[in-house]
């Protein structure tokens, strides 16, 4: 008996299994966040080769480097690739590692379904970039697959659509488990109203993507059974609806669009106050503002297509619901602001990225505005403004929101401190290229340059020629992220348990690095 | 801090630069009321940007040079204002209504296209523009406007093309232009035989989807007489990129010269339609028709790109009956990028298109004059 329960308690303090099968057999959360992030790093830089191939083929006018097709499919697979393959996966790392530590729990609720839900993503693009080496290339009709274009891709078509569907039950998997494991493995204490904000963020993330991933799973099927089963949901010849279509994705897409912010809005809301020394301002007011915007993405999808043709009563109501997200967007910019006021600031790393973040996202967010002056988009709309706008909330919001999180956490992950000489050469490089890359991009689309389009007209060539270094230097200076990170993991000076000097909440309190199981006993929050 | 700063001056400078030069920073104003008033709209929203952009970043630089610890800032502890909550939740909103006001005067005008004085259908194809007048003096005249056949080439070329011979409007060129009347009230109506294309002319203030089944409907009036650019706005293929617009709008007497113009062409060309045509001819007259219409796909070789656009050269259609051949160039293919012809060309130029099809590149299955079309149809 006593024999029975000692090899029970060995059994219960195993630290991670040996060898490569530890990674793909871990139910562990760190392990499992783990390999997210690094899924994610390698599909960033899968996306960015693809983003250098358009930026080389822009940087002159007339087609130097590839064919029209496949440079519609570079557009097509680097979105496809960086939103469901590099953002979505990098957040679903930070909260598997974050989240049971943040509230006090060993680990995440569900985790073999954590690591099924990870696994799946490696074959899920797999199948999404073999699609290139089929007959009629990978798929060229854009990231939404608008119908009836998308009907017309080659061989490859149904291994999108496939990839899609197991990118979407990996999120859903995540989703749940991460829901389940904030509402029911919190530490004694920890109230709701107690939870750091990127608890929050995900918790209310983690809803929106169980509302809209199944909306996008269905639209993606009834694609592929207008493909290949004669139905014609999207063809007006059938009797069907090409308009519907955009309906059914925006109402995913614009949600979507949220689930890559919110979590960003989390880290910020975490690494701000660290560095100013200063609690939170307005932390109520936060929780608030990010269940509104939540609300708010699910009314004003159809901004995305107010050039179809709406009824002119769908387009005001449209116009006047995506102008009111600004309401909520604007409270959280201004607490991070009164958060930095009267505090006593230093910055590192994580904080030059967290700034970085405030101020470049702001600027995103007034094109965005901008955006939705239904008659001012139909000048802006399908332009590189609207290239330029939605870069500015995705590379400058929420992919700089992940490397401030990495900066941030690395050396609580690790035990060991980055090297910051490097981490701010790589902030000042990343931001100086980052705003020499998009910026212009406002320029072009105001002058009247469509965006997807391989060659261009002379005069948009000034414009492109700068954009595109600034892509080159900003490409090339991410390489300096990833030997970043393998060189702190290799080693450095070691960390302490509170890392920062100004940082609270209970993943703090654990050593650093952590112990394999987080937290074996509750913590009590006061 | 300072880059962004030089940024945003720059922005500011530009507001007040012509919008046609290299380097152009801003919107173009456009030659119509309603790009003028999208403009207004543009600079108003703009600003109100501006203004919040100064107060929120300028509030960021001053506290992250003051409140540094490395100048002694000691953390104040205030986390909560209700007060502030409550001021910067109601001030943007009034800025939000003071602005959606004139955003929506001017929407519903863009939207009201009674009244109009004619009307010109458009339709999207991969990757060219048909225009069919539908009412007035020029009823009737219908034309397909493809990128010009110079600038084509250039494309083809690659890295060898010159470019410079085009100057500032390198594929912004097409072989018959939309040609509408200054003065008058132009009602657009835009659909698409294929997939979704969107018709975009900057200088007219707006775009607009054309949607395969779907009928849009659109308005400009434009008062200066001149050549106003564009392009195809919503990706739509391969060739996406290379489907120019250009409008040229003419004083109403030169605009009556022209629809005659155009009418006695369209009369030659029905009269030519019910001769029988030589081999020569046709071959020649389908040459041009094949590379402004064809080539896009199944390409100047014949070749094609398999299996999205099949080669012609020693198929089994191009070689084999005739009626087939003829019934899927009128009808296309469901489901494939083969777009009906029926209504896009006339009995001559389908009759010399398919006639080429079928001696070119070693095929060799005869000719077929314009009556064996006109009877197919």
């Amino acid at each position: 008996m006593s024999t029975a329960t000692a090899t029970h308690d060995e059994h219960h303090d195993h630290g991670p299994a040996k060898g490569l099968m530890r990674w793909v057999t871990t139910t562990n959360h760190k392990d499992i966040g783990t390999l997210y992030l690094l899924f994610a790093l390698v599909m960033f830089f899968i996306g960015g080769a693809m983003a250098m191939v358009i930026r080389a083929e822009l940087f002159q006018p007339g087609m130097q480097v590839v064919d029209p097709q496949f440079f519609n499919s570079m557009t097509t697979v680097h979105a496809l690739v960086m939103i469901f393959g590099a953002v979505m996966p990098a957040f679903t790392g930070l909260a598997n590692w974050l989240i049971p530590m943040m509230i006090g729990a060993p680990d995440m609720a569900l985790p073999r379904m954590n690591n099924f839900s990870f696994w799946i993503l490696p074959f899920a693009f797999s199948l999404l970039l073999s699609t290139f080496f089929m007959n009629g290339g990978g798929p060229a009709g854009g990231w939404t697959i608008y119908p009836p274009l998308s009907l017309q891709m080659g061989d490859g078509f149904p291994f999108m659509i496939f990839a899609i569907h197991l990118a979407g039950i990996s999120s859903i998997m995540g989703s749940i488990n991460i829901v389940v494991t904030i509402l029911n493995m919190r530490a004694p204490g920890m109230t709701l109203m107690k939870m750091p904000l990127f608890v929050w963020t995900w918790l209310i993330t983690a809803y929106l993507l169980i509302a809209t991933m199944p909306v996008l799973a269905g639209a993606v099927t009834m694609l592929l059974t207008d493909k290949f089963a004669g139905t014609s949901f999207f063809s007006a010849a059938g009797g069907g609806d090409p308009v519907m279509y955009q309906h059914i994705f925006w109402f995913f897409g614009h949600p979507e669009v949220y689930i890559l912010i919110l979590p960003a809005f989390g880290i910020v809301s975490a690494i701000v106050p660290t560095f100013a020394r200063k609690p939170l301002f307005g932390y109520s007011s936060m929780v608030y503002a990010t269940a509104s915007i939540a609300f708010l993405s699910f009314i004003v999808w159809a901004h995305h297509m107010f050039t179809v043709g709406m009824p002119v009563v769908g387009e005001l109501f449209f116009m006047y619901a995506t102008m009111m997200i600004a309401v909520p967007t604007g409270v959280k910019v201004f607490n991070w602001v009164s958060t930095m006021w009267k505090g006593s600031m230093t910055f590192e790393t994580p904080m030059l990225f967290a700034v970085g973040f405030i101020i470049m996202f702001t600027i995103g967010g007034f094109s965005g505005l901008m955006l939705a002056i239904a008659p001012a988009d139909f000048q802006y709309h399908d332009t590189y403004f609207v290239v330029a706008h939605f870069h500015y909330v995705l590379v400058t919001g929420a992919v700089y929101s992940i490397m401030a999180a990495a900066y941030y956490w690395l050396p609580k992950w690790t035990g060991n401190m980055y090297d910051e000489k490097l981490g701010k050469m790589h902030f000042w490089i990343s931001t100086v290229s980052v705003n020499v890359l998009f910026f212009p991009q406002h320029f072009l689309g105001l002058a009247g340059m469509p965006r997807r389009i391989p060659d261009y007209s002379v005069q948009f060539t000034d414009w492109n020629v700068i954009s595109s270094i600034g892509g080159f230097v900003f490409g090339a200076s991410q390489l300096m992220f990833a030997y970043l990170v393998y060189k702190t993991i290799r080693g450095g000076e070691k960390a302490t348990d509170q890392v920062w000097e100004g940082a609270h909440g209970l993943e703090w309190t654990l050593p650093s690095p952590p112990p394999y199981h987080s937290f074996t006993e509750a913590p009590e929050v006061k | 801090m300072r880059k962004l700063a030089g940024i945003l001056s720059a922005l500011l400078v530009g507001a007040f630069t012509s919008a046609n030069a290299d380097y152009a920073l801003n919107m173009r104003e456009g030659v119509t009321s309603t790009s003028q008033s999208v403009y207004d709209l543009h600079m108003i929203i703009f600003w109100v940007c501006c203004v919040i952009g100064v107060v929120v970043f300028g509030a960021m630089i001053y506290s992250i040079i003051n409140h540094r610890k490395s100048k002694g800032a000691v953390a104040a502890q205030f986390h909560e204002s209700t007060t502030m909550e409550i001021l910067w939740t109601v001030v943007p909103i009034v800025i939000l209504v003071s602005m959606a006001i004139p955003a929506t005067s001017t929407l519903l005008a863009m939207e009201d296209t009674s009244d109009a004085d004619m009307t010109v259908k458009v339709t999207g194809i991969q990757w060219k523009w048909k225009y069919d007048y539908v009412d007035g003096d020029a009823s009737g005249i219908s034309m397909i406007s493809s990128l010009d056949a110079k600038h084509n080439e250039a494309r083809l070329l690659g890295a060898d093309a010159d470019l410079s011979q085009f100057g500032d409007n390198y594929l912004m060129e097409v072989d018959n232009p939309l040609v509408i009347p200054t003065g008058k009230k132009v009602r657009f109506l835009l659909t698409a035989a294929d997939v979704i294309h969107s018709w975009w002319v900057p200088d007219l203030g707006w775009k607009k989807d054309a949607i395969p089944g779907f009928v849009n409907e659109a308005w400009t009036k434009v008062d200066e007489p001149g050549v106003y650019r564009g392009k195809c706005a919503e990706l739509c293929g391969k060739d996406h990129g290379f489907m120019p617009i250009v409008v040229v709008a003419k004083a109403p007497e030169d605009y009556a010269k022209w629809v005659a113009e155009q009418k006695s062409v369209a009369e030659a060309a029905a009269a030519s339609a019910d001769r029988e045509w030589t081999k020569d001819e046709l071959l020649a007259k389908g040459e041009q028709v094949y590379n402004t219409n064809c080539a896009a796909c199944h390409q100047a070789n014949g070749k094609g790109v398999p299996p999205a656009f099949p080669a012609l050269a020693g198929s089994a259609i191009a070689n084999g009956d005739a009626a087939a051949h003829i019934s899927l160039v009128l009808d296309g293919k469901a489901g494939t990028a083969m777009a009906a012809y029926r209504n896009l060309l006339n009995d001559a130029d389908l009759a010399a298109v398919i006639s080429y099809e079928r001696n070119a590149w070693g095929n060799s299955a005869g000719i077929v004059q314009p009556a064996a079309i006109k009877a197919a149809r």
